[in-house]
């Protein structure tokens, strides 16, 4: 997929997110926004998957350790045709596959269940080592959230990953700086965050995460060093794509009404 | 229970290369045997519970059957929403074993002591728990949950524990195993309460009153068939169990017999936990009602006023 049809990957799956979000009257619309680009291009041109066989062995494996950014990667799989997109309409309702925070079951390309947080690492990890040991090629990707990293667990997972050589692992923080209740600087500091990484055995690269050239050049030199996992700090904005949302905690929680939905998808060049 | 238990594994991974071994940094002793034979099929993953967790159902997605090794609370405890989360919301082949059931580690203290760990597991979904009651059952115990489809988990004794089976009883999940017949009361133990079960039965009969013992080695599911004939030939069903009040093997018991309005007079001798009391896992239990003679005299008792 050409540069250029990433961004339109990345337009679109916005786009099913507002629409998604403002139906379900859901929340959690900041956080799929923020990794939007990142997720159009692993989508779209890095991930080896299939979605005529989903569990084809040999496949790379995708982990939202941040599960309540469900709504953005169901519209990508959807988009990648997993599944149908007339599924995207059902999002959170009575008896939907698709629910608030990221499910396996029933929903072809989902590879784990998350919605706590700190609990996706450790799982890749494990499939990662599964790999490794197996002599397989798979890859294996998490994406975390900032606020997340405030979780023990995922520190566990990070003395682990570089002690095993697990360089067919990579984590993705979706840094958007705004977390549940407040900015990260002000709730709990993660900075210097890189360092952080780099002195736990990871071999580490800081990006824009809205910059194309950028997401596509790290994610297509994996792993930057042989023998370690790869740590993309991927600095993002929370709401990234609709003008009143960027930077913004509320768009953690609220859901678009009728209006701000057409004025969000006007500013995406979509028709409403 | 705990030789009874690696042996077993071994055998499991020379049969079955999708068999691994995690352990948080324990099994000193124990685990050497796996190590050497399989060193590419295990793993100390660190003080890191919570990590060992998902680790195990990150190989289990990638279509391993994985044990996991601590002792006590630590594998049931620090990493409950991994096990609910990761590995039964996933339906996963992980195995959780843990050594030092109840008060097996006496003296190390109530950190240390396990007697939350039937409750929690019980409550997990598509969780099969077991605590066998010897090291034979121990070795089967171990075959079965491997052979079983889905998540498990075993809790075992320590060390030194007396054999109680001299032949090999037929053992499967969910099927209780009948040591002794009797006519007044039926004893069922889970997990290292076994052999004081028998022995009660002994100074039970020594009173002039018959005693049948079963081993419920599994927690869940129970084996409602077993329990059902016990109240039909008995007069009385007391668990003995080295669990808390809350939530074992009695509180499972106690629903299926009365959601079932089978009628039977019922007791239970669990663990009320004096959590600053230092002493043996003999001492503890004794001081907890669980000694055999205390069992016996309470149980003479309960039969008398039931006439």
């Amino acid at each position: 997929m050409s540069v250029e049809d990433v961004k339109e990957l990345a337009r679109t799956i916005r786009a099913h997110t507002l629409r998604m979000v403002h139906k379900a009257k859901a929340s959690h619309v900041g956080t799929c926004l923020s990794m939007a680009d990142l997720l159009a291009a692993l989508y779209g041109r890095i991930l080896k998957v299939n979605p005529l066989a989903p569990h084809w062995p040999e496949r790379d494996r995708f982990i939202l350790s941040k599960g309540h950014g469900a709504a953005i990667v169901y519209a990508a799989l959807a988009e990648r045709g997993f599944f149908p997109k007339e599924w995207l309409e059902t999002y959170c309702e009575d008896g939907s596959h698709l629910c608030g925070h990221i499910m396996h079951s029933g929903v072809p390309g989902v590879e784990a269940s998350t919605g706590s947080l700190g609990h996706g690492l450790s799982i890749g990890c494990g499939m990662a080592l599964a790999g490794k040991r197996a002599h397989e090629e798979t890859r294996v990707f998490v994406m975390l959230s900032d606020g997340e990293l405030d979780e023990g667990s995922v520190w566990e997972a990070a003395l682990f990953a570089p002690h095993h050589h697990l360089d067919n692992l990579t984590v993705i923080v979706d840094y958007n700086k705004i977390q549940s209740f407040g900015s990260v600087q002000n709730v709990l500091g993660l900075e210097p965050l890189a360092d952080k990484w780099r002195a736990f055995g990871w071999a580490v690269r800081e990006i824009n995460g809205h910059d194309y050239d950028e997401i596509i050049d790290a994610l297509s030199h994996l792993p930057f060093e042989r023998d370690k996992p790869t740590a993309i700090i991927a600095h993002t904005i929370k709401g990234k794509g609709v003008s009143f949302m960027e930077g913004e905690l509320a768009w953690h929680y609220k859901s678009p009404n009728d209006e701000q939905l057409a004025e969000a998808l006007n500013g995406l060049g979509e028709d409403v | 229970m705990r030789t009874a238990f690696i042996e077993s594994l071994c055998e499991l991974a020379a049969e079955d290369e999708r068999v691994w071994l995690l352990s948080g940094d324990l099994g000193y002793s124990v685990l050497e045997r796996f190590i050497q034979k399989f060193p590419d099929r295990f793993v100390n993953v660190g003080v890191a519970e919570q990590n060992m967790m998902g680790i195990a159902a990150g190989l289990a997605m990638s279509g391993n059957i994985v044990f996991t090794y601590s002792i006590a609370n630590f594998p049931v405890m620090r990493c409950l929403e991994q096990i609910r989360n990761d590995i039964c919301y996933h339906n996963l082949n992980v195995k959780i074993v843990a050594v030092g059931g109840g008060l097996a580690y006496g003296p190390a203290g109530y950190t240390h002591h396990a007697l939350e760990d039937l409750a929690v597991m019980r409550a997990m979904p598509g969780m099969i728990v077991l605590a066998p009651g010897d090291p034979v059952e121990a070795r089967l115990a171990t075959r079965a949950i491997a052979e079983h489809e889905g998540p498990c988990y075993l809790r075992l004794g320590k060390a030194g524990e007396p054999v109680v089976h001299y032949t090999q009883p037929q053992f499967r999940i969910g099927e209780a195993i009948s040591l002794r017949d009797g006519r007044d009361v039926t004893l069922i133990s889970t997990g290292g309460m076994l052999k004081r079960s028998l022995d009660a039965a002994d100074a039970l009969a020594a009173r002039g009153f018959e005693a049948r013992v079963l081993s419920m080695h599994t927690v869940k599911p129970l084996d409602v068939k077993a329990l059902a004939e016990a109240a039909n030939a008995t007069r009385l069903l007391a668990v003995i169990e080295e669990h808390g009040e809350v939530g074992g093997l009695a509180d499972a018991v106690a629903r299926c017999l009365a959601e079932r309005a089978i009628k039977c007079a019922f007791t239970a001798f669990t663990i009320s936990a004096e959590r600053d009391l230092v002493g043996s896992q003999s001492y503890l239990l004794e001081r907890a009602g669980l000694s055999t003679e205390k069992i016996a005299a309470r149980i003479e008792e309960m039969l008398a006023k039931l006439g």
